[in-house]
């Protein structure tokens, strides 16, 4: 384990979970969702996860974000509160 | 109510911090885990079911059971989105917008006018507007077949190497997604239909049951892969291999349907008329 990629990516995932919370628009919601499953599928990697890593760079980022995009898409793209 | 939740998480949250320093560190050999569960798997799982990869062992083999209602759940989700999101009507009665393939010019053609279909000069488009773009149409079609080959190859090499069942289901739904946005719903519709994909992921599930209770029946427990062996014509071990392959297979057909499933009810909110 390399602390400072290691370290980067932490905070690119917290970046990432509070931006996907906080932001208005829906869509960048889930974009920043998908950036999260990555960040995440990058750490179970680099913890020697790599079936999870795996899973969560096909379903987290790969699958989920076009099912986001496909109810977004449908529905509104604004939220209320 | 705001302030309140707010309050509810951040205690949540440092309760979770608080607790934190009392697990065991990252790989530390001294952990209980590590020294009674681990050591178990490691050791004998070669000897026990000949799959190098620990990982599907335990997924398919040890823990056979967790698997299977994993599969489950998937099914009953996509069954659940059918459920809420599936509209049954039809003919939908709003205007239809056709292009000539050969000038690019749209037609427009309003309700109860004559439609046509079935005529390869005109193509029919979605009602908002999608331009026609070859580059994309061509990379993805040559890139879908890969992605199959790709995704089958994760399904049958997840003894040896990380993947298994559901990556493989998961990579092999996504290029059926990609062909269905990248040219339209209707033309993955043709490929892959509705009826097929809820049979498929039916199907899934029975593989993984079915052989479950095949070993019920040839005087195991259930899911007791060695018990194939008179059918497979292999000994015990190498039947749990086997065994290990036939569930995956199972899981990735289940969630290869349910995939694509999903993404037919919610890009079309359940019309399965007009996509992404």
């Amino acid at each position: 384990m390399i602390w400072p990629v290691d370290l980067i990516i932490m905070v690119l995932v917290m970046i990432c979970g509070i931006g996907a919370i906080m932001v208005r628009d829906l869509l960048g919601a889930a974009i920043l969702f998908g950036a999260y499953s990555f960040m995440m599928c990058l750490l179970w990697a680099i913890m020697g996860a790599v079936d999870v890593a795996f899973t969560e760079a096909s379903v987290g980022a790969g699958v989920s974000a076009v099912f986001f995009v496909a109810a977004v898409f449908r529905t509104s793209r604004r939220t209320k509160d | 109510m705001r302030k309140l939740a707010l309050i509810t998480v951040l205690l949540m949250g440092g309760l979770l911090f608080y607790g934190t320093p009392d697990f065991p560190s990252w790989g530390d050999p001294q952990s209980p885990a590590s020294l009674h569960v681990s050591p178990y798997y490691i050791e004998h799982s070669v000897e026990d079911t000949a799959v190098p990869n620990i990982v599907t062992a335990i997924l398919a083999d040890y823990r056979g059971y967790d698997t299977m209602f994993e599969t489950a759940v998937i099914f009953s989700a996509g069954i659940a989105c059918l459920f809420l999101l599936r509209v049954y009507r039809h003919k939908s009665a709003r205007t239809r917008l056709y292009r000539h393939n050969l000038t690019g010019v749209t037609l427009r053609i309003a309700k109860g006018g004559k439609l046509p279909e079935g005529s390869a000069e005109f193509e029919r488009i979605d009602s908002h507007w999608v331009p026609y773009d070859m580059i994309i149409r061509v990379t993805s079609r040559l890139t879908v077949p890969f992605v199959q080959l790709f995704a089958l190859y994760v399904i049958a090499h997840g003894h040896h190497s990380p993947g298994g069942g559901f990556q493989g289901g998961v990579i092999f739904g996504a290029a059926i997604i990609l062909y269905a946005i990248s040219n339209d719903l209707r033309g993955a519709f043709r490929r892959l239909s509705e009826k097929a994909a809820l049979l498929a992921s039916a199907a899934g599930v029975l593989i993984y049951v079915g052989t479950g209770l095949l070993c019920l029946l040839l005087g195991g427990s259930f899911l007791d892969y060695s018990k194939l062996a008179g059918i497979l014509h292999v000994d015990a071990i190498m039947a749990r291999s086997h065994g290990i392959l036939i569930v995956e297979i199972g899981v990735g057909l289940a969630v290869m349907a349910v995939m694509v499933s999903l993404y037919y009810n919610l890009s079309s909110a359940g019309r399965h008329d007009e996509g992404l």
